[in-house]
């Protein structure tokens, strides 16, 4: 079964020819980089018919056995993680090229493919250490985009990302210390399977690296009160790098997702509940953050970031559950807010490259002003969760699942009134940006803009709508097949819980493959 | 032993966390060193302290060695800092040169101002 370790391998072949032969040639480089990411698309969807049965697939590299070599594990939630990625690369990559961000600056397309090398082998690693290493791998690549076509703001507010990350990796490193140092392994399986042996009296150290690597992986995601890197970051990398980045905020996520899960959730004496009791309040206040920053936001690119952060606390209050039924909802509402948050960017990058800045004034009237309103309008129901896009019924599922009276009210209180604060600032910026602009009479602006009217920008062609449509369907795809959807997602929460299963399969004797 | 050990982690870590917060470029790759340094220093201990031991079971029966994976997550740990530090550098340098202030936070309204500037000239 070698296809498992594919979604590593591809990207991280293509990006060293893209990056040392193709690096004059942009339109082989974009060829490459399309077809590399489509055919990631292609493998990513034979991995998820391959784990849908319900088996989970372990890559033991080297043919080393479990604990002591490094396994690639592909089960249903890697499988569907992979292929969520593939499919938002290839969307924000055509989007790149048609746009002609790409060749704004060097070697997009070579950062592009390390990057997904990383994601995807973070979702399909199943070794806490290798977790670090394709963190690195993912991050490195994300300094480059972040700072791709350079600007003083960017190149300022990616030193403090890369600040920010380096960090957090700095932590990584002391957490996985603590964790080698009080169970003696970083397999996650392997540490599933001793963490229950601890005894509650015993387990101090095991806590302090559960809640540092919490810390870590909360850093990613965006949780208070970690989240203050995003907007900056967010707002100022280009726009398609900013829509790539909405799955990686979903890294942290899956990583929470699996390793507190496995390894520090319910059956261990030593960590159970621990996590959870701190993760909940935090994706509270992230809400919190997330709606108040929305409302207070001057300009659309923060705007989208702190929507972003919402839509992260309101991810982490169903993971923080800890039970199927509430990941069954966190798992749907991760898929619909990356599409959502990727549309978002890509809907402002067509606005804002034809306006002066992102500022929310009102400007003349864009050409294609009612088109840019209805997309706008699209992306914003489905982040702030109105039906009938899949942002609703994601929420819906969300507060369906947290009937626990401890935790009901504090839980629905926060994500309904963070959902009411978002529509309204969402609602603020729309009719500042695309309904009052057209009151401002053009006529009067030529004279004080004449400079900047050297910067006019031709009317949207089909191909530079396309993808932020296509993200538009696949959004409409998630409400329509929601049924389909969940099925699976209920298979693949049952499965994330069922964690005998996963220690065996990952720790039995190699030789079955 | 121990105590040395442990103070030498918590003065390179002390020192790397103060380093990070002057939030000027060079003290915070500093800081970001001696962090990595402590780090190391920390990994290499979790495998508890051994002297004089091979990492290596040894075949003639002495059942006595030191554990051998912390060492090589140092390797890959240091590989990867070392990287990582020179990729802060470059962009650091880049910020500088772009910005021409080595302040690693932005302040919002200097921005502001800025923007207006550029938007009247």
């Amino acid at each position: 079964m070698h296809w498992i370790i594919l979604p590593v391998i591809l990207p991280a072949m293509l990006a060293p020819i893209i990056g040392f032969v193709m690096r004059h040639d942009i339109s082989l480089a974009r060829i490459t980089s399309i077809a590399g990411t489509a055919s990631l698309v292609a493998i990513a969807a034979g991995l998820t018919m391959l784990a849908s049965n319900g088996d989970t697939h372990v890559y033991r590299l080297g043919s080393w056995p479990a604990p002591f070599g490094i396994v690639l594990v592909l089960d249903r939630l890697s499988a569907m993680m992979v292929l969520l990625t593939s499919l938002l690369a290839l969307v924000v990559l055509v989007h790149a090229v048609v746009t002609g961000w790409d060749s704004r600056g060097r070697h997009f397309h070579a950062l592009f493919q390390f990057q997904l090398m990383g994601i995807c082998g973070a979702f399909l690693t199943g070794d806490v250490f290798n977790l670090f290493v394709f963190f690195e791998v993912l991050l490195i690549a994300s300094y480059g985009l972040m700072i791709h076509a350079g600007g003083r703001e960017r190149m300022q507010a990616g030193l403090q990302y890369v600040v920010m990350n380096l960090a957090g990796s700095t932590l990584f490193l002391f957490a996985l210390g603590t964790l080698y140092a009080s169970t003696g392994t970083l397999n996650i399986a392997d540490l599933a399977a001793k963490m229950p042996t601890i005894p509650a009296d015993e387990a101090a150290l095991v806590r302090v690296a559960a809640i540092l690597l919490m810390i870590v992986f909360a850093v990613k995601a965006a949780l208070f009160p970690v989240q203050f890197w995003l907007p900056a970051t967010y707002a100022n990398a280009p726009a398609p790098v900013a829509a790539l980045f909405a799955i990686m905020t979903k890294v942290g996520a899956y990583a929470i997702i699996r390793v507190h899960t496995l390894a520090f959730g319910p059956g261990t004496p030593g960590t159970e509940g621990l996590v959870a009791s701190w993760l909940f309040p935090a994706a509270i206040v992230t809400i919190a953050v997330g709606a108040f920053g929305v409302l207070g936001a001057r300009r659309l690119m923060p705007l989208i970031a702190f929507s972003i952060v919402g839509s992260m606390g309101t991810l982490l209050v169903a993971v923080a559950a800890f039970s199927p039924t509430a990941m069954t909802a966190a798992l749907y509402y991760m898929l619909h807010s990356t599409f959502a948050a990727a549309c978002l960017f890509l809907m402002a990058d067509l606005v804002v490259s034809r306006r002066s800045g992102d500022g929310l004034s009102t400007q003349p009237a864009t050409m294609q002003n009612g088109l840019f309103a209805a997309l706008f309008f699209a992306a914003a129901i489905a982040m702030a969760g109105m039906p009938p896009l899949s942002g609703f019924l994601g929420k819906l599922l969300i507060l369906d699942s947290l009937r626990d009276p401890g935790t009901m009210t504090l839980a629905w209180t926060a994500i309904l009134v963070g959902s009411l604060l978002t529509i309204v600032g969402f609602a603020r910026a729309g009719s500042v940006l695309f309904w009052k602009s057209t009151v401002v009479p053009a006529a009067e602006d030529v004279s004080e803009e004449m400079e900047t009217t050297e910067l006019v920008v031709p009317p949207a062609t089909f191909m530079e709508i396309a993808p932020t449509m296509a993200i538009v369907a696949v959004l409409i795809g998630l409400s329509a097949f929601a049924g389909p959807v969940t099925g699976y997602l209920e298979q693949t929460s049952s499965q994330l819980f069922d964690k005998a299963g996963y220690i065996s399969a990952v720790l039995e004797p190699a030789g079955e493959d | 032993m121990e105590l040395l050990v442990a103070s030498a982690i918590g003065t390179l870590t002390a020192g790397g966390v103060y380093l990070l917060l002057r939030l000027r470029t060079f003290p915070v790759i500093l800081g970001l060193a001696l962090l990595s340094y402590a780090v190391n220093v920390f990994l290499f201990a979790s495998g508890r302290l051994a002297i004089d031991m091979s990492p290596i079971l040894s075949k003639y029966g002495d059942a006595s060695y030191t554990d051998p994976l912390p060492q090589a997550l140092v390797l890959t740990a240091i590989v990867i800092s070392f990287g990582m530090t020179a990729v802060l550098v470059m962009i650091g340098l880049g910020a500088f040169l772009e910005a021409e202030s080595d302040r690693i936070d932005i302040d919002p309204s200097e921005d502001r101002e800025d923007k207006t500037k550029d938007g009247d000239a």
